[in-house]
């Protein structure tokens, strides 16, 4: 009996996953670094880019002068708006591809 | 009654019906009811989020704004999209490999305790519930414009609609019906905007040109601040509208049906160029209506601008494009508020019942009729609440709900992924204050009360003067999660950190 509880227990404890060591782990520490070294700048950038619109719009009369016909700077910077979204979007696309590898490579090391 | 527009509102609620009933042969589990057993894929989600975030007050709504205050309407398009990079970037994918059902699965990954369950329940129940009666109030006022059926039965027959696609078809439905109403929405508003651009010889500076003389604003027209006039409040709008979306639950539960991280983000990104489309379109809709409907037409028929699309597609393409934009238009509500249901249903259901009531203990079986029980009551009492919000101003809810979802929910969802030290203290802390100080904030602001009698619900000056609160109530959140982790005495549990960092960036999870 004493026996069959003990390799019960051998096998409970390989079967859960040994986070912490994964999370020491070479790859992981990579996957994390990539990733922040993606999202941390870029989302400081979007939102500084994205503030800057009606903070210059509440605070000062810059963008009301034409840029093109009747269309005023006001307007291109709302289009920027747009077009910087769908950029960093498709750049986060293929970014988000390096860490889907590095991923993979995460699961099989973990697995064995 | 328009005879066409009746007749395409029964082909829309058939078609929709019809999804029903495929959908309810295939819920049969909760996986299938709460998630669609995540089958759907990456483009299949992504129009179904954009259909989630396209509401009434979306595609109503802005038109009407920009089409009355110009260059300032256009602010929501840019802050609804915007917001998806946050969504892409910081939530989506954590989000889809530590939840299955509801956000409360989510954190509750990391803090397994009934009350972080149950006080993220609660926040989910109370953004989607005020969510849902601005959709209400907004759908009895459109088909009463419509079709001249009383508020008080437009209410009901929405309400049933959405009880009955719910209950019986679950995610399944609820997204195929959001699928179908996305496609048409874009369908409707390319055409309209097509023939608005033709209009002006397919010249956008010709038609920002015209647009100087088109309106009362005149030259102001096409330049910010005719609506947006204190700095502080925009810049609180645009800070909710940014930040907001990505706590939104009925928008959270939707990378729940879809297999894994890597598809989560691809219908994220899929949802930012539809959303994105649509929402350059909202400038041919806005521009549109004030250039060939008018200020006063528009006025005329709803003071708040909502009826401005639907007036322009009978102004530009008759009877049957007015036609078929009113009843995209009521497909639209019946699909949010659909998916609103869902989400409040999910967390009295799977949070309260399943988890709180029952210890996880529920057969499967017992859950789904659990879920489709919950999904008749948040029906009947948002009904009943539309009822008496009638004559309410349906801006101030939906801002309610964008400043609550980034106060209370987008803090906790960031810290329990981001941060080693957060511990349940904190998570309850955060939630919790973070709804009360929005909540609060708006009942003293100017939303409620207002000096000029009718304006707003009281009459007398506002003790908070800003229409939206995310300035001040998304830092309280914040600050509050952080204050009750650092003077909670408990520590947190690092080992447990280790497992919810490797889940959230692998999906690697133990067995259950």
């Amino acid at each position: 009996m004493a026996s069959n509880d003990s390799i019960a227990k051998e096998t409970e404890a390989s079967a859960s996953t040994d986070y912490t060591k994964i999370v020491q782990s070479q790859s992981f520490q990579e996957l994390l670094r990539k990733k922040r070294n993606f999202i941390v700048p870029l989302s400081i950038f979007f939102m500084v880019f994205y503030f800057t619109l009606p903070i210059l719009t509440s605070y000062s009369k810059v963008l009301n002068s034409y840029a093109f016909g009747a269309i005023s700077w006001a307007w291109i910077f709302a289009f920027a708006q747009f077009i910087m979204t769908w950029t960093l979007c498709i750049l986060y696309s293929k970014k988000a591809a390096t860490f889907d590898q590095l991923v993979k490579k995460i699961v099989k090391e973990a697995k064995g | 009654m328009n005879i066409l527009a009746f007749i395409l509102f029964l082909i829309i609620v058939g078609l929709t019906l019809v999804i029903t009933y495929f959908a309810s042969r295939r819920t049969k589990t909760t996986a299938d009811f709460y998630t669609a057993d995540s089958s759907l894929t990456g483009w299949q989600n992504g129009w179904a989020i954009a259909g989630d975030y396209m509401s009434a007050a979306s595609f109503l709504g802005i038109a009407g704004m920009v089409a009355l205050s110009g260059f300032d309407g256009f602010f929501y398009s840019i802050g609804f999209l915007v917001a998806y990079l946050v969504v892409l970037y910081i939530v989506a994918e954590p989000l889809r490999n530590l939840g299955k059902y509801t956000l409360a699965d989510m954190i509750a990954a990391r803090f397994n305790e009934k009350k972080v369950r149950g006080v993220a329940a609660l926040n989910t129940i109370s953004i989607s519930t005020f969510y849902m009666i601005a959709q209400l109030v907004g759908a009895g006022a459109l088909i009463k414009l419509l079709l001249g059926i009383d508020y008080l039965y437009s209410v009901i027959i929405v309400g049933i609609l959405m009880t009955v696609y719910v209950v019986f078809g679950g995610m399944t439905a609820t997204s195929w019906v959001q699928i179908v109403k996305a496609v048409l929405l874009m369908a409707g508003t390319f055409i309209i905007s097509i023939i608005v651009l033709a209009k002006f010889d397919f010249s956008v500076i010709e038609m920002f040109k015209q647009m100087k003389t088109a309106t009362p604003l005149g030259g102001d027209f096409l330049n910010p601040g005719n609506k947006f006039k204190d700095p502080l409040d925009t810049l609180s709008l645009n800070l909710a509208l940014v930040l907001g979306t990505a706590g939104l639950p009925h928008i959270l539960i939707r990378f729940f049906t879809v297999k894994d991280a890597i598809t989560a983000r691809k219908s994220v990104v899929y949802a930012t160029w539809i959303i994105g489309i649509f929402y350059i379109m909202t400038i041919f809709l806005g521009f549109g209506a004030a250039a060939f409907v008018g200020y006063d037409k528009i006025i005329g028929a709803n003071a708040a601008g909502n009826m401005a699309a639907p007036l322009l597609a009978e102004a530009i393409g008759g009877d049957f494009l007015f036609a078929f934009v009113s009843a995209v238009a009521f497909a639209t509500i019946l699909a949010v508020v659909a998916g609103l249901v869902l989400s409040a249903a999910s967390a009295f259901a799977h949070d309260f019942y399943g988890h709180i009531i029952r210890k996880g203990q529920a057969t499967d079986k017992e859950q789904v009729v659990a879920a489709r029980w919950a999904s008749i009551g948040v029906s009947v009492l948002s009904i009943i609440l539309a009822l008496f919000a009638q004559n309410m101003n349906v801006a101030f809810l939906v801002s309610l709900a964008f400043a609550v979802a980034a106060s209370a929910n987008l803090p906790i969802i960031v810290f329990t992924v981001f941060w080693k030290r957060f511990n349940t203290a904190g998570a309850v802390t955060g939630m919790l204050v973070g709804l009360v100080s929005s909540l609060l904030l708006v009942f003293l602001s100017p939303n409620v009360w207002s000096p000029v009698e009718g304006a707003a619900i009281f009459v007398g000056e506002p003790l908070f003067p800003l229409a939206n609160p995310g300035i001040i109530s998304i830092p309280i959140g914040f600050i509050a999660a952080i204050a009750g982790t650092l003077l909670s005495s408990k520590k947190a549990d690092a080992k447990k950190f280790d497992e919810i960092l490797v889940t959230a960036n692998t999906g690697m999870k133990d067995p259950i």
